[in-house]
C-alpha cells in the first residue's frame, strides 16, 4: 500500500525529536516573509480550470474558465451565494471533482496527471476540513483524529505521539476519549481540523468550515485557523458565503459568482473599491448593518439640514483621531450618526457616518480637508 | 413431573434436536454473514455513484439478489436438491439443510447490508478520500466501522429468519426441533411434543434477539 520509502519519510517527520514549536517557528519564517511583501512564489495554480455537469435539463457549467495563483503561507477565500461554484471549485484543488478541462498544479505537481497511487499521495498533504465536519461517529476523539495516520501507514506508538500533540494544538484536553456525538459543534470543529493536520499538510482546504456553528463558535474557529496558519506557514483555501470569515482571516479574497471569478484582490482592496455589485453587496455585510440605510435615512427626513457625509477609512487612517482635527480646525459642528471600524487581516478598515453643520465656506472647506487626507468621502445628503 | 405432564416427549430426542437446530442456525447465520455482507457490498459500490460504480455488474448482482430473495424457502429446497446432493453428497441430516439455508438468507441478508451502507454519510467517504485513503482502506475502516450497528441488527432479523427456515428444513428430512416437531408431534398426534419444539423455538429466538439488540445498542455510538 504505502512505498517503504515514503513510510520512512513520514516516519522521520513524527519522531522529529524537536519540540514542535521549533518547526513552527522555523515555518513561522515564511509567513513573515509573506507578511513583509517579500515575493513568495506561488503554491496552488488553476489555468482555466472548467467544470461542467451534465444533466436533464442539459449542461451546467459549475466552474467556468477560472484562474487562480494562491501563494505560499496565505489564507485565500473565495465567497460567492450558494450555487456559484465555490464548492465544485475548491474539490478540483484536490481532485474530489475531476475538472472537465484546464490544469491545476500544486506545489509543482498537476494534478490531473497523478497516477491514482500519486494522487493519494498528494492529497495526504492537502487536507480538508468540511461544513459538517464529517467524522466518523463510530471512532472516538482520539481514534478520529489518528484515521489520518493509520492511512498513511504510521506505527501505532508514533500515531499516539501525534494524537496528543495534536489534541493540545486544537484545544481539546481531556476530550480524547469521547465521541464525536457528545461534543458541541465547536469541538467537533476543533477534531475536523486536529484530523486534518495530522499529515503535516502543505494545504488545508476549508469548505464552509465554519457555516453550521454559531457567530461566537466561528470566531474562536476562525481565531484557531489564523493560528495555524502563522504557526506552521499552512496555505488554507477558504470557501464561505459570509464576508465576517474574508473580512476576519484573509490575506486575499475571490468572489465568485455562476461559475466565475468576478473579483479577486487583497481583502482590504477589495473592501475598499468594490467593482462588481455581488462584491459591494458582500462587503457591505460587513461593514453596513442593515439598520444603518434606515437610520440614516430616517435622520436625513427628521434633521435635513447641514450635509451627511460617509467617510471610509483604510489602513493607518482608521486609527487617527480625524474627526477631532476637523472640529478644532474649522467652523463646523459634527454629529456622528453611526460608525464602524472593521479589522481585516490587511489592516483596519472603517465606515462613519458624521451630519457636518456649518457656513456654506467653512462646509467647503472641511470637505476639502477630509478629501485631502486619504479617506474617501461620499457626501450622502446636501441640504 | 416434567414427565407426567408431557407424556410422549423423549427428552434426550429432544435436546438431540435442539443441538442439530443450534448446529443449523449457527453455521448458516456464520456462512450468510460473511456471504451477505460481501453481496451487500458488491452491491453497494457498484451503484451509480459509488466507488466501484460499474453499472452491468450492479444489475446482475441485483438479478441474482432478487432472484433468490423471493423464491419461497420451502421451494428452493426442493430446487437446490442436485446441488446439495453435489456438495454435501446426501439430502438427510442438519449438514444437508445448509446449502439451501444460506442460499436462502445471504441475498436476504446482502439487502440489508446494501441498505446499512446506503445510510452512511457521504461526506464521511468524501473525507475518507480526501485524506488518501484506498478504497480498500474506506471499506474495512469507513464503510464496515460506521454501519456495524445496522449490520448486527441485520444479521439479527436473518438470523431468526433462519431458525424458522431451519424447521422447515427439518420437514424435508434435515432434522432439528421442526423435524420434531412435525414428526413426533403432527404426524403421530402428540401435541405434548409439539408444543415443546415451539416453545424451545420461541426460545432461541428470543435470546438471539436479545443478544442483538444488546450489541446493536453497545455499538452505537450517535
Amino acid at each position: 500500500m504505502i512505498p517503504q520509502e515514503s513510510r520512512t519519510l513520514h516516519s522521520n517527520q513524527l519522531v522529529n525529536e524537536e519540540p514542535l514549536s521549533d518547526n513552527f517557528l522555523k515555518r513561522g519564517f515564511n509567513i513573515t516573509n509573506y507578511v513583509l511583501g517579500n515575493e513568495v512564489s506561488s503554491l496552488i495554480n488553476l489555468h482555466s480550470v472548467r467544470k461542467v455537469f451534465q444533466t436533464k435539463d442539459g449542461e451546467v457549467k459549475a466552474v467556468d474558465t477560472v484562474d487562480l495563483n494562491i501563494k505560499q503561507g496565505e489564507i485565500y477565500g473565495i465567497i460567492g451565494y450558494s450555487g456559484a461554484g465555490k464548492s465544485t471549485l475548491i474539490r478540483i484543488l484536490n481532485m474530489l471533482e475531476r475538472p472537465t478541462s484546464g490544469t491545476v498544479t500544486i506545489g509543482g505537481k498537476n494534478m490531473s496527471e497523478l497516477s491514482s497511487k500519486k494522487l493519494r499521495e498528494a492529497r495526504q498533504e492537502i487536507s480538508m476540513i468540511f461544513q459538517h465536519f464529517n467524522l466518523l461517529w463510530s471512532r472516538t476523539v482520539r481514534e478520529n483524529i489518528a484515521f489520518p495516520l493509520e492511512i498513511a501507514g504510521y506505527p501505532k506508538d508514533k500515531i499516539k505521539k501525534r494524537v496528543d500533540e495534536l489534541i493540545d494544538l486544537v484545544g481539546l484536553e481531556g476530550r480524547g476519549g469521547s465521541y464525536p456525538s457528545q461534543l458541541s459543534g465547536g469541538q467537533k470543529q476543533r477534531v475536523g481540523i486536529a484530523r486534518a493536520l495530522a499529515n503535516n499538510p502543505k494545504v488545508l482546504l476549508c469548505d464552509e468550515a465554519t457555516s453550521a456553528l454559531d457567530p461566537k463558535t466561528t470566531d474562536s474557529i476562525l481565531d484557531l485557523l489564523v493560528e495555524i496558519n502563522q504557526k506552521l506557514g499552512l496555505t488554507i483555501v477558504l470557501i464561505t458565503h459570509e464576508m465576517h470569515v474574508i473580512r476576519k482571516i484573509c490575506h486575499r479574497v475571490a468572489v465568485m459568482e455562476k461559475g466565475k471569478v468576478v473579483e479577486e484582490g487583497d481583502v482590504l482592496n477589495v473592501f475598499k473599491n468594490p467593482k462588481e455589485s455581488i462584491t459591494k453587496d458582500f462587503v457591505k455585510q460587513v461593514t453596513e448593518p442593515e439598520e444603518t440605510v434606515d437610520t440614516i435615512k430616517q435622520f436625513i427626513e427628521e434633521f435635513p439640514e447641514g450635509r451627511i457625509v460617509q467617510l471610509t477609512f483604510v489602513g493607518g487612517r482608521a486609527g487617527q483621531p480625524l474627526i477631532t482635527e476637523l472640529i478644532r480646525n474649522f467652523e463646523v459642528d459634527v454629529n456622528i450618526l453611526q460608525g464602524k471600524i472593521t479589522q481585516t487581516q490587511n489592516g483596519p478598515y472603517g465606515t462613519l457616518f458624521i451630519q457636518i453643520k456649518g457656513s456654506e465656506a467653512a462646509l467647503s472647506n472641511a470637505m476639502e480637508f477630509l478629501n485631502s487626507v486619504q479617506v474617501e468621502v461620499e457626501v450622502i445628503h446636501n441640504a | 413431573m416434567l414427565s407426567s405432564w408431557f407424556t410422549n416427549v423423549q427428552w434426550d430426542v429432544v435436546l438431540e434436536a435442539t443441538k442439530e437446530t443450534l448446529y443449523m442456525s449457527a453455521i448458516s447465520v456464520l456462512v450468510t454473514f460473511v456471504l451477505g455482507l460481501a453481496l451487500g457490498l458488491a452491491l453497494y459500490l457498484t451503484a451509480p455513484g459509488n466507488l466501484w460504480e460499474n453499472k452491468f455488474l450492479n444489475s446482475i448482482i441485483a438479478i441474482i439478489v432478487n432472484v433468490f430473495r423471493s423464491i419461497p424457502f420451502i421451494i428452493l429446497i426442493i430446487l437446490l436438491i442436485p446441488f446439495t446432493r453435489f456438495i454435501v453428497g446426501t439430502m438427510l441430516g442438519a449438514e444437508a439443510a445448509l446449502p439451501a439455508l444460506i442460499v436462502g438468507a445471504a441475498p436476504f441478508y446482502a439487502r440489508m447490508v446494501e441498505i446499512a451502507l446506503r445510510e452512511i454519510n457521504k461526506g464521511v467517504i468524501e473525507a475518507a478520500k480526501s485524506m488518501g485513503a484506498t478504497n480498500t482502506q474506506i471499506i474495512f475502516k469507513v464503510l464496515i466501522p460506521e454501519s456495524t450497528p445496522a449490520l448486527v441488527s441485520g444479521i439479527t432479523v436473518t438470523a431468526i429468519a433462519l431458525v424458522s427456515y431451519t424447521a422447515m428444513a427439518g420437514v424435508v428430512g434435515a432434522g432439528g426441533l421442526g423435524n420434531l416437531a412435525y414428526m413426533e408431534g403432527y404426524q403421530r398426534d402428540n401435541a405434548d411434543v409439539t408444543l415443546v419444539s415451539t416453545v424451545l423455538i420461541l426460545v432461541i429466538v428470543f435470546v438471539i434477539q436479545w443478544i442483538g439488540d444488546r450489541f446493536t445498542t453497545a455499538l452505537d455510538k450517535r
